[in-house]
């Protein structure tokens, strides 16, 4: 089963449906999968809720979707950055809703949704003001709180390497949230440096396992700019 | 690592003109070198913490976890070892040494929480008596909030030290008897290194380590008995 190649980004994105929920791959801008944000935006779809760690940096990639009003809420770890002015503008003015997650929740969170886990009991801020509210539960001495998966109706992910199946290799510090978001989402779209054929890549050496991918779009590929 | 070692680190510290910001930091930060144990696998935080790579000695053997997805970092990449695909937790490009592995965020957050890493390295607003941190949310009403991976590692690290300076600028002593800030983690900080000394926080409450140009009956005054009882 080969996975779908994209010739234009915009072909990649075309179903995203008005309301979905968007996991957002990268760690500031590495492994931002900018060119499928752009044609996300040309697309159209609004009312999103986005799943990423930042929420956008500069005025490119997620920020651009930002700033063109299509998100009604962003789920991230770390929205305040020195270069985070698109989202700072739209938080103060009440027109973005913010869901502060750690870190690390953000992540098992999503892994929990890709690996069937119907919630989790974790550490990670017991006793903050981010666990308010929240159940908990005391495991051999220790308090823990139960956390429930995020699932997206798509992923948008950066990676290095895709072959024709789909299997997908990432570059360094790029790879962060990518394999993860490429498990909890319905459909998974990866913008790659490059695909190559079927075999090319060690089956050894193979992070995200075609499984999980349902179109890849290589550099170069076609951006439907609106005449 | 001894005490006799860290003290001989912090009478460094102590100079007769003052300090700036930056000369703190950095003399905290190599305090803070020093005390690593040999190979230790450990995290430093985004900001001052990052500096402690710049004073590990030669041959220490620290293998530095970055939380976005890579364990043995080097340092700071410059000219044309810029990598876009290569950063930090802060977002700086840096550099991979021999032996470096990367990984996915839920593995590095698993590796966190599980209690692989010796020691991370944490800023503070406030630490209490009984080790709760605060470090990521002044709570003023027009803060935007963003805790990133810190709730994670102040839970999940072996050993959790802080450092920071030990007062305030207006003079408030930063280690408190109960946090007024919103918490990080309960219980979890283990040693605190400031410019003034480092502190040790256990079931019995906070020692001092050493001291670094002052007295431990100074610091008895400044910070009170519920901080450190006589």
């Amino acid at each position: 089963m080969s996975v779908e190649v994209c010739t234009s980004y915009d072909e990649a994105v075309a179903d995203v449906a008005d309301g979905s929920t968007v996991l957002v791959g990268g760690f500031g801008m590495a492994g931002m999968p900018v060119h499928l944000i752009d044609a996300l935006i040309r697309q159209g779809a609004t009312d999103l809720t986005v799943v990423s760690n930042n929420a956008g940096n500069g005025d490119t990639g997620l920020a651009a979707l930002l700033a063109a009003k299509r998100v009604r809420t962003v789920i991230c770890s770390f929205p305040r950055q020195a270069d985070s002015w698109v989202f700072d503008g739209l938080y103060r003015a009440g027109d973005i809703e913010l869901e502060v997650v750690p870190q690390g929740n953000l992540a098992e969170r999503m892994r929990a949704a890709g690996a069937g886990i119907g919630a989790f009991y974790c550490p990670t801020a017991v006793g903050t003001p981010l666990s308010e509210g929240k159940e908990t539960r005391e495991i051999d001495g220790r308090t823990y709180v139960l956390e429930y998966p995020i699932r997206g109706d798509v992923a948008l992910i950066g990676a290095h390497l895709s072959d024709r199946m789909g299997n997908l290799v990432y570059r360094k510090t790029a790879r962060n949230f990518g394999p993860v978001m490429a498990t909890a989402a319905r459909t998974v779209v990866a913008q790659v440096d490059c695909v190559v054929e079927t075999g090319e890549i060690d089956p050894e050496h193979v992070v995200t396992p075609s499984i999980y991918v349902d179109r890849v779009v290589p550099a170069g590929a076609r951006e439907e700019v609106p005449a | 690592m001894t005490t006799s070692q860290t003290t001989s680190q912090t009478t460094s510290q102590t100079t007769s003109s003052p300090r700036t910001k930056h000369e703190i930091a950095a003399a905290i930060a190599a305090d803070v070198a020093a005390a690593f144990p040999r190979g230790a696998y450990a995290n430093l935080g985004i900001g001052q913490p990052t500096l402690v790579a710049d004073h590990l000695p030669p041959g220490s053997g620290v293998v530095l976890h970055t939380e976005n997805g890579m364990l043995n970092m080097g340092p700071a990449a410059t000219g044309d070892e810029v990598d876009p695909d290569l950063t930090n937790a802060g977002k700086i490009p840096v550099t991979e040494l021999p032996g470096a592995a990367y990984f996915h965020h839920a593995d590095s957050f698993a590796m966190m929480r599980g209690g692989h890493l010796d020691v991370c390295v944490l800023g503070a607003f406030q630490v209490s008596a009984t080790g709760d941190l605060a470090n990521w949310h002044t709570g003023a009403p027009d803060a935007i909030p963003a805790v990133g991976g810190a709730m994670d590692l102040a839970i999940g690290a072996k050993e959790v030290w802080v450092m920071m300076t030990l007062l305030t600028k207006d003079g408030t002593p930063k280690l408190v008897p109960e946090c007024t800030y919103p918490l990080t983690g309960l219980g979890c900080v283990d040693r605190v290194y400031t410019d003034l000394g480092t502190f040790e926080i256990t079931r019995d409450g906070v020692t001092v380590r050493d001291v670094a140009g002052t007295t431990v009956e100074a610091l008895r005054d400044l910070l009170g008995p519920a901080v450190l009882p006589g």
